[in-house]
C-alpha cells in the first residue's frame, strides 16, 4: 500500500454540504455538488437516513425541533426513497408526548421506516417504551433488545443498539449478546450480500474524550469484515464523517435538531449555537443508492436549507 | 441569565433543607457543566446531602456504578436538581448512563 492511499484511508474525511460522493474498490470518490448532471442518482434501491430528531428540545439554537425535522421529512419525501432509516435519539427525553410528536411526523409521509435508538430514547423502563412503540414488527435479536435485522431487495440491514447498559467510563457498546446474535445473524448470509449496518452512535472511535464510538465496535466489525459491500451508518454527533476502511465504508448524518461541534474544538459536545437564519444550512437528510451489480454505493447528503 | 436562575435556585434549596430533613449534616453541591461533573471528587461529612445541578442544554444522569446502584436519577434536564444524603462513610462512585465517559466520585468520611 503506497503512502497516498494509506493516507486516505487512515484519515476521516471533512464533507461539506451537498457533496455527492461513491465509493468504488474502496476509494472514495467525489462525483460533484448537487444538483449537477453527475449528482442524478441512478436506478436502484434507494433510501433515505434521518437522525437525531430530538423532539423535546427547545433551546438555543433550535426552538422548532418538530418544524425541523417536519423539513427534513419534506425534502424525504421529494426524493421518493424506498424506505427511510431512523438512526436514533428520535426524541429529546424518552416522554410519550414526545414520541407522539416524532411518530405523527414520520408516520404522516407514509414512508417505510425503520429506527434504532439513541441514548435519549432509552431512558425510562430500559428502552421497552421505545420497542414497543418504533420497532414493533421487528424480529428482536433478543427480547427488548433493540436490535434487528430484515432483508430488502438482496441487500441485508442490520440495526444494531449500541445505547443500553452503558459501563461507566465507557462509550457506547453492544454487549455480548448483541455480538453473539450478530454472529449468528450475518451466518446465513454470503460474502456477496450487501450489507447496510446502523446503529447510533458511531461503530468507530470518532473522539474517545467525549465518548464518540463503541467500546466493543472491533468485535462487530470483525464479523462484517469478509463481506464485499458493507455501509455502516450512524447518528449521534450531528455532522457529516465519512471513512473508508478496506471494504467498509462509514457515515454519519446531520442531525434535524441542531448541529454539534467537530471533535475537540470546544470544551464540550453541546449544541453549537448558530446564527438562527443559518440553521438550516447545518441540519439535513442523507439519500442513499445502493445499484445491484456495482460495488458502489452514493450517498448525497443535503442540507435543509442553504 | 440562566446562571442566576440557577443560583436562586440553589439558595432556595438551602433555605428549605431543614424543613426537609432533620438531621442533615450539610449540603454540598456538584455541578454538571460542559459534559463534567464538577467536582470530579467531592469529600463530605456523613450526613451530608449532595446536590447535583444540570447547567448543560442536554440532559444528564446520575448513577451509582454500584451494581445494582446504590443510587439514581432520572434524566436531569437543563437547571433540573437530583439530591443524594449520604449517611455512612465510603467512597461513591458514579457515571452519566448517557454520557458513560463523565464519571465523579463522592469520598463521605
Ligand atoms: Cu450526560
Amino acid at each position: 500500500m503506497n503512502d497516498g492511499r494509506r493516507q486516505l484511508l487512515s484519515c476521516m474525511a471533512w464533507v461539506g454540504t451537498g457533496l455527492l460522493w461513491t465509493v468504488s474498490g474502496g476509494v472514495p470518490r467525489t462525483l460533484g455538488l448537487l444538483g449537477t448532471a453527475a449528482a442524478m442518482p441512478a436506478p436502484g434501491l434507494t433510501f433515505a437516513q434521518i437522525s437525531d430528531s430530538h423532539i423535546g428540545f427547545a433551546r438555543d439554537p433550535n426552538t422548532d425541533t418538530p418544524g425541523t425535522l417536519k423539513a427534513a421529512l419534506d425534502l424525504v419525501v421529494a426524493q421518493h426513497p424506498a424506505m427511510m432509516l431512523h438512526t436514533g435519539d428520535v426524541s429529546h427525553l424518552s416522554r410519550p408526548e414526545q414520541f407522539d410528536i416524532a411518530e405523527q411526523l414520520i408516520g404522516a409521509t407514509g414512508i417505510e421506516t425503520h429506527y434504532i435508538p439513541g441514548e435519549h430514547d432509552w431512558l425510562e423502563d430500559d428502552g421497552r417504551p421505545f420497542v414497543a412503540r418504533f420497532q414493533k414488527g421487528t424480529k428482536q435479536g433478543a427480547p427488548d433488545g433493540g436490535f434487528y435485522s430484515f432483508d430488502r431487495e438482496g441487500v441485508h440491514f442490520v440495526g444494531l443498539n449500541n445505547v443500553a447498559d452503558l459501563k461507566p467510563g465507557g462509550m457506547g457498546a453492544l454487549g455480548a449478546r448483541q455480538l453473539a446474535w450478530l454472529k449468528t445473524d450475518l451466518a446465513g448470509h454470503g460474502d456477496s450480500t450487501p450489507l447496510v449496518v446502523f446503529a447510533h452512535i458511531p461503530l468507530w472511535v470518532v473522539y474517545k474524550e467525549w465518548g464518540w464510538g463503541t467500546d466493543d465496535s472491533a468485535q462487530a466489525l470483525a464479523l462484517l469484515r469478509r463481506f464485499g459491500s458493507v455501509t455502516v451508518l450512524n447518528g449521534h454527533i450531528h455532522q457529516i464523517l465519512q471513512k473508508v476502511e478496506g471494504n467498509v465504508a462509514f457515515h454519519t448524518a446531520r442531525s434535524t435538531a441542531f448541529p454539534q461541534p467537530a471533535p475537540g474544538t470546544a470544551p464540550g459536545p453541546g449544541p453549537l449555537k448558530v446564527e438562527p437564519g443559518r440553521l438550516r444550512e447545518v441540519l439535513g437528510v442523507a439519500s442513499l443508492t445502493f445499484t445491484r451489480g456495482q460495488s458502489h454505493l452514493a450517498v448525497v447528503d443535503t442540507p435543509l436549507g442553504a | 441569565m440562566s446562571g442566576l436562575l440557577s443560583r436562586r435556585r440553589a439558595a432556595l434549596l438551602l433555605a428549605v433543607l431543614p424543613a426537609v430533613r432533620a438531621g442533615a449534616a450539610g449540603v454540598a453541591s456538584v455541578t454538571i457543566d460542559n459534559f463534567t461533573f464538577t467536582p470530579a471528587v467531592l469529600t463530605v461529612a456523613p450526613g451530608t446531602r449532595v446536590v447535583w445541578i444540570n447547567r448543560d442544554d442536554i440532559p444528564h444522569t446520575v448513577v451509582s456504578d454500584a451494581r445494582p446502584p446504590a443510587f439514581r436519577s432520572h434524566a436531569l434536564d437543563t437547571d433540573d436538581t437530583f439530591e443524594v444524603v449520604f449517611d455512612r462513610p465510603g467512597r461513591w462512585g458514579y457515571f452519566c448512563a448517557l454520557h458513560a465517559h463523565m464519571q465523579g466520585t463522592i469520598l463521605v468520611r
